[in-house]
């Protein structure tokens, strides 16, 4: 940990510093609809961060992040309305499950030598697959949706995931920080320059003795766990869940939107891309509200947009070149 | 095999003839272009609308738009290769599946801004007639819409077979550093190519408009059937496409009689990962 700190230059200290106080301080000033867009923010950082250690890390693109979320949130949510198992336990089981469904996926697809497109490909297989028997399974309320409770004994309880925006602020911010601690000491780890070996060159990679099928599986393993966690968080901050939302191909492209604008492969990627994309989003909205046009695809056909120009300009995102414009970038180590 | 059980697998290998044909598009661009069109259900609707709409305010029959549709479309999609997809052939497929998976958000919601999330039946004074064969009863509209895009995948065959273009495109395919060696306009050749996987689409969707109501939740469910299906038949085979179009086709006509129609593409899915699992280059594609 210590190494990590030590290696960001001295600028990047004092802007990290600051970041991390300004979002501590930040339910000071901010009223609750500003915090509701602040916690979106962090959110999508921490499933970016999930995400991009499998895509931009170990170079394995997965358009099927949804299943993992949805896996996670219909545990937890579904132990909780049904045995009243709080989600602080609820979430050591729907870690689990949730991994179990990705190596489910890691080993069908790796094992068989699915690569790339095909593999995408697959992901989406598994998500629609889970949706479509979700939307048919009875006892999580089939299509009609799992809702949570608010007047059944115990739910108003911190403990139960059960207070205010405050405490789901403060949730959400600890996840995205802790996510990027972790994967700024996996990208320093031998597992992540493994990682970055499979993803530029597997053969090589093979050919020096790394055992791709194992590093693949385990950056699944570490990415759908983490998505899980954001599964929970989504099932009891929204207190609904439907399956065709949760395991929605939409849903699975809102994850990646993050990372991909901010920078694949980088630490601070996720980050920057949601803060730069979910205020825009969330004003566009409120925009779109005060001109009276209600319409449901626009924000959608925004996100399209900014995916077809950031891809086309600016492939490798936003924050490489950021970092140089505000000289936070150090010489490659 | 009883008659209920034999009628519900005719109907499936009608449709799954048109499902075929969209397919075939997916699996052209892909073979020649090693370019996966993530857009290719939201197109397919477009076309679908195409007919509505010349239908609905002109009163021209989707059997008669069908030609200049897929006319259109070859244009669309030779314009669209030429102006977004072209930088991109040559970069990570990554990158290229962002690039359409933008085009694809863009286009559905453009649709459902335009027309509204409702289904647009297109209504045939034929629409409800069948023909019957012994114990046979078969929609009129199913058989045209089989037969037509029949048609139009043997013209394929027979262009890719016998033209210069079609054997300059299978050259690309082939060897593409070859290609560009004796001289061929690789560039030109891929936006023919794009273009005639966009004409299929055109085809596809105006033949599909007859026999499925028009709304903008068909598109991604489409771009993943056209996906399955390729897979399943071998991504750039275009038999393989036909193939898999019409197994899809069956199972889905038998699962959404047997079990529940909401479940059908469930059972595409777990074709397709048994199909994956046991033979990754497709029924009948050549071994990777």
């Amino acid at each position: 940990m210590r190494d990590i700190w030590q290696r960001l230059p001295t600028r990047g200290k004092t802007f990290c510093l600051a970041a991390l106080a300004a979002a501590i301080a930040a339910p000071l000033v901010a009223d609750r609809y500003l915090l509701s867009v602040l916690i979106l923010v962090f959110y999508f950082a921490y499933l970016g961060q999930a995400w991009n250690l499998l895509m931009g890390f170990a170079g394995q693109l997965s358009l099927g992040h949804a299943l993992y979320l949805g896996l996670g949130a219909y545990t937890a949510t579904a132990l909780w309305t049904l045995f009243g198992i709080g989600p602080w336990i609820g979430v050591f089981i729907a870690i689990p499950v949730a991994a179990a469904a990705g190596m489910i996926v890691g080993w069908l697809g790796w094992r068989f030598a699915i690569e790339g497109v095909y593999f995408a490909l697959l992901t989406i297989a598994f998500a629609e697959f889970t949706r479509i028997g979700f939307d048919h399974l009875q006892i999580t309320g089939a299509s009609a949706g799992l809702f949570l409770s608010v007047n059944s004994p115990g739910s108003d309880k911190w403990w139960n995931l059960g207070g205010g925006p405050l405490l789901y602020y403060y949730l959400a911010l600890i996840l995205a920080a802790a996510a990027t601690l972790l994967v700024a000491w996996l990208r320093r780890s031998p597992l992540g320059y493994r990682w970055l070996a499979v993803r530029e060159d597997p053969e090589a990679a093979q050919a020096a003795g790394i055992d791709i099928f194992r590093a693949k599986m385990i950056a699944m393993l570490i990415s759908a766990s983490m998505t899980a966690v954001g599964g929970v968080f989504y099932g009891f901050y929204y207190r609904n869940l439907f399956p065709s939302q949760v395991f929605d191909i939409g849903r699975s492209i809102e994850i990646i939107m993050a990372p991909i604008i901010g920078g694949l492969g980088t630490v601070f990627g996720p980050i920057v891309g949601a803060i730069l994309l979910t205020p825009l989003g969330e004003s566009l909205t409120a925009l779109m509200q005060h001109f009276g046009i209600n319409t449901p695809g626009a924000k959608s056909i925004f996100y399209g947009l900014t995916l077809m120009v950031i891809i086309t300009l600016q492939p490798s995102g936003v924050w490489p070149w950021l970092a140089r414009k505000l000289g936070l970038d150090r010489p490659r180590a | 095999m009883t008659a209920i059980t034999l009628n519900i697998i005719v109907q499936g290998i009608l449709t799954g003839l048109v499902y075929g044909l969209m397919a075939l598009g997916l699996s052209v661009i892909f073979g020649v272009m090693r370019v996966v069109n993530f857009a290719h259900g939201e197109f397919t609707v477009v076309a679908m609308y195409a007919a509505f709409l010349l239908f609905d305010m002109l009163g021209v029959s989707p059997l008669v738009s069908l030609l200049p549709i897929a006319a259109a479309f070859f244009f669309l999609g030779y314009v669209l290769q030429r102006t977004l997809v072209e930088p991109f052939v040559s970069r990570a497929e990554h990158e290229q599946f962002i690039l359409l998976v933008g085009l694809a958000t863009v286009v559905v919601n453009g649709l459902l801004l335009i027309f509204g999330p409702d289904a647009r039946p297109i209504n045939l004074p034929y629409s409800f007639d069948s023909y019957t064969v012994g114990s046979l009863f078969i929609d009129k509209v199913r058989v045209f819409a089989a037969l037509g895009a029949f048609a139009i995948c043997i013209a394929l065959f027979l262009f890719f077979r016998y033209t210069r273009t079609g054997t300059a495109i299978r050259a690309c395919a082939d060897n593409l550093t070859g290609a560009g060696v004796v001289g061929l306009n690789v560039k030109q050749l891929y936006a023919v190519t794009f273009g005639l996987g966009f004409a299929c689409i055109g085809a596809a969707g105006t033949l599909m408009a007859t026999i499925a109501d028009a709304s903008p939740g068909l598109a991604p469910a489409y771009t993943l059937l056209a996906f399955v299906i390729v897979i399943i038949g071998g991504l750039g085979s275009m038999a393989g496409a036909l193939v898999g179009g019409v197994l899809i086709g069956i199972s889905e006509a038998l699962a959404g009689f047997y079990i529940q129609p909401s479940m059908k593409s469930m059972f595409s899915f777990a074709l397709l990962i048994l199909v994956l699992v046991l033979r990754p280059q497709g029924l009948m594609g050549r071994r990777l």
